[in-house]
């Protein structure tokens, strides 16, 4: 049970003299029920790369296997795929239009064919799962709050019960509590149902404290793949290629370059304290 | 008085149902007093619906005050005669580049502010030149802006701003949508024009790092100013700001962790500078 990508291709406008190669040979292996980053600069190719996850894009050449099935095979059904490969676009707010957040939410699980007592379950659900308060289900998608928002259209996806979340950018936008807030929800739901997660970002120090493993996006290909500390170790690449490592990373350079003798690897700021008051005792 | 002076100002909005019948008010701002000197940069936290944006479009007039005054270079920013000369003076830039450039042209589009108000062609080309340089964006003059990155289409919107030459910028979020270069490079263009131009700055964000360099910081909470002072003292505050939803930079959030372990630090740290240099000062005690 996993995503396959084995040596996907995506090229735009590949019959104009503008094609342009947006992903380049990805052979990427996705087990379930890990909490995986793609960072990359815009223009990277990560949207386009998770938009073949539930086949909205078709790859222009290569394979991926979800569960073990080619997606692309002639009789395999890309709509259940969609129900089970769940994608949260940027700013999905603007995508709530009912009149009021609950039926919002029935929308997905309705459109599955469901009757209207697993319909109403699964919205109920999904709206807890988010953190949503009981009293703002029957108010205004567009009374909520920012961050209110986020979760109603986040549960509207949820709701699909979906095997994979995928979820580009959420905080975007959010300020710093909501971003912890939504960040923290989706922890919990991804340890307690054991869903894959893959949290599209530009937020080095989101990614840095909540994921397992990250993927690093350049010109359509995977620069880098592996544990966040692994990652991070590669600062001036990942400068190059417009990202960074967390701050509290270059923190500990600064400190070591004026030195204190600290170990550079963390990537949390919970980290780093547990690093400086090591070598301060080491000191002393 | 200051480039930007507001004084009890309160913007109320009546919440309505969906067959336009009333129900409530909502006071997005309330009695708020504020004095901005030219050449200043201040910076605005807030938490989502704090009132920080309703607060800004006052100053270019998008809003006026329910009650109070907002004065922009002296001029009361309710009354409408005004409201062109209002908007020239006091610049402002969105979250979404792409909301906010209309030329198929970089060059197009940074002259279309002074074009529209009557500005002799000349200039115009002279304005766009220098507006560009300013951003650093003069190479690109020629592309096409869906071509360019997030960081660089948002200062391409700063330098269509700058073109209409403003004594005071308002960004709302500038930084919200771009990965870190675009970040770096949009913070770093906002930086040079309060250093280098002397404009006024008025930054709203969510990301406590870009704003250390600020003169003041104003942090909002329902609708009211909460909090205001330099970033030493408003990041030396914590816990208070972690009650109004917000956050610290990394490093002052280090430094507060090694003073709850124990570690004799001062309070509010703003670079790895400082942090390396009091640790080094603790040691040696």
């Amino acid at each position: 049970m996993s995503i396959i990508l084995d040596h996907v291709n995506y090229i735009y406008g590949g019959d104009t003299p503008l094609a342009v190669r947006a992903l380049d040979d990805i052979c990427l292996q996705i087990p379930d029920g890990q909490f995986i980053g793609i960072i990359g600069h815009t223009g990277s190719g990560k949207s386009t790369l998770v938009q073949h996850l539930n086949g909205l894009l078709k790859a222009s050449s290569g394979s991926i296997y979800f569960n073990g099935e080619d997606i692309y095979d002639r009789d395999y059904d890309r709509k259940k795929l969609r129900s089970k490969v769940g994608l949260v676009f940027q700013y999905p707010e603007h995508q709530l239009f009912e009149t009021d957040v609950f039926t919002d939410v029935c929308f997905g699980p309705k459109n599955l064919g469901l009757d209207k007592k697993e319909v109403e379950l699964r919205a109920y659900d999904a709206l807890r799962k988010v953190g949503l308060p009981d009293e703002l289900f029957y108010q205004s998608p567009f009374d909520l709050s920012g961050g209110q928002k986020r979760r109603a259209a986040i549960a509207g996806v949820l709701a699909m019960k979906p095997e994979v979340l995928v979820l580009d950018e959420p905080t975007a936008g959010l300020d710093p509590k909501g971003r912890e807030e939504i960040l923290q929800q989706i922890r919990e739901l991804q340890k307690k149902t054991g869903m894959t997660v893959i949290l599209v970002s530009h937020s080095m120090e989101d990614v840095a404290e909540y994921v397992d493993r990250i993927i690093v996006m350049n010109r359509g290909r995977v620069m880098y793949d592996d544990v966040p500390k692994e990652v991070f170790r590669h600062g001036k690449e990942l400068e190059e290629v417009g990202l960074a490592p967390p701050q509290v990373t270059y923190i500990l350079q600064e400190l070591r370059r004026r030195g204190l003798q600290v170990d550079t690897d963390a990537t949390t700021v919970e980290e780093a304290a547990d690093v400086v008051m090591r070598a301060l005792q080491y000191v002393t | 008085m200051g480039i930007i002076k507001a004084k009890d100002v309160t913007f109320e909005y009546i919440r309505r149902d969906e067959d336009g019948n009333v129900e409530g008010l909502t006071t997005a701002v309330d009695h708020v007093s504020l004095d901005i000197k030219q050449g200043e940069f201040i910076a605005v936290l807030g938490h989502n619906g704090s009132g920080k944006s309703t607060l800004a479009k006052h100053i270019n007039a998008i809003l006026y005050p329910t009650e109070g005054t907002v004065w922009v270079d002296g001029m009361d920013t309710s009354e409408e005669d005004k409201l062109w000369h209002i908007r020239q003076t006091a610049g402002m830039v969105f979250q979404n580049p792409d909301n906010q450039i209309i030329g198929q042209v970089v060059e197009e589009d940074v002259g279309f502010g002074p074009e529209n108000i009557g500005i002799p062609t000349k200039e115009i080309w002279e304005r766009v030149e220098e507006s560009l340089k300013i951003v650093g964006m003069y190479e690109f003059r020629k592309h096409s802006p869906n071509k360019l990155s997030g960081g660089q289409k948002q200062r391409v919107s700063i330098a269509g701003v700058l073109a209409m030459h403003p004594k005071c910028i308002v960004l709302d979020e500038p930084t919200a949508m771009l990965d870190p270069r675009g970040r770096k490079e949009v913070i770093r263009a906002v930086r040079a024009l309060n250093d280098v131009e002397g404009m006024t700055v008025i930054l709203i964000t969510h990301y406590m790092e870009e704003i250390i360099h600020a003169d003041r910081v104003f942090v909002m909470d329902k609708g009211r100013i909460a909090m205001e002072g330099t970033p030493r003292e408003i990041f030396s505050r914590v816990e208070e700001l972690k009650e109004l939803r917000l956050d610290v930079p990394q490093v002052t959030l280090l430094a507060y962790e090694l003073q709850k372990r124990g570690v004799g630090l001062p309070d509010g740290i703003l670079t790895a500078k400082e942090l390396a240099e009091a640790l080094l000062r603790t040691e040696n005690v």
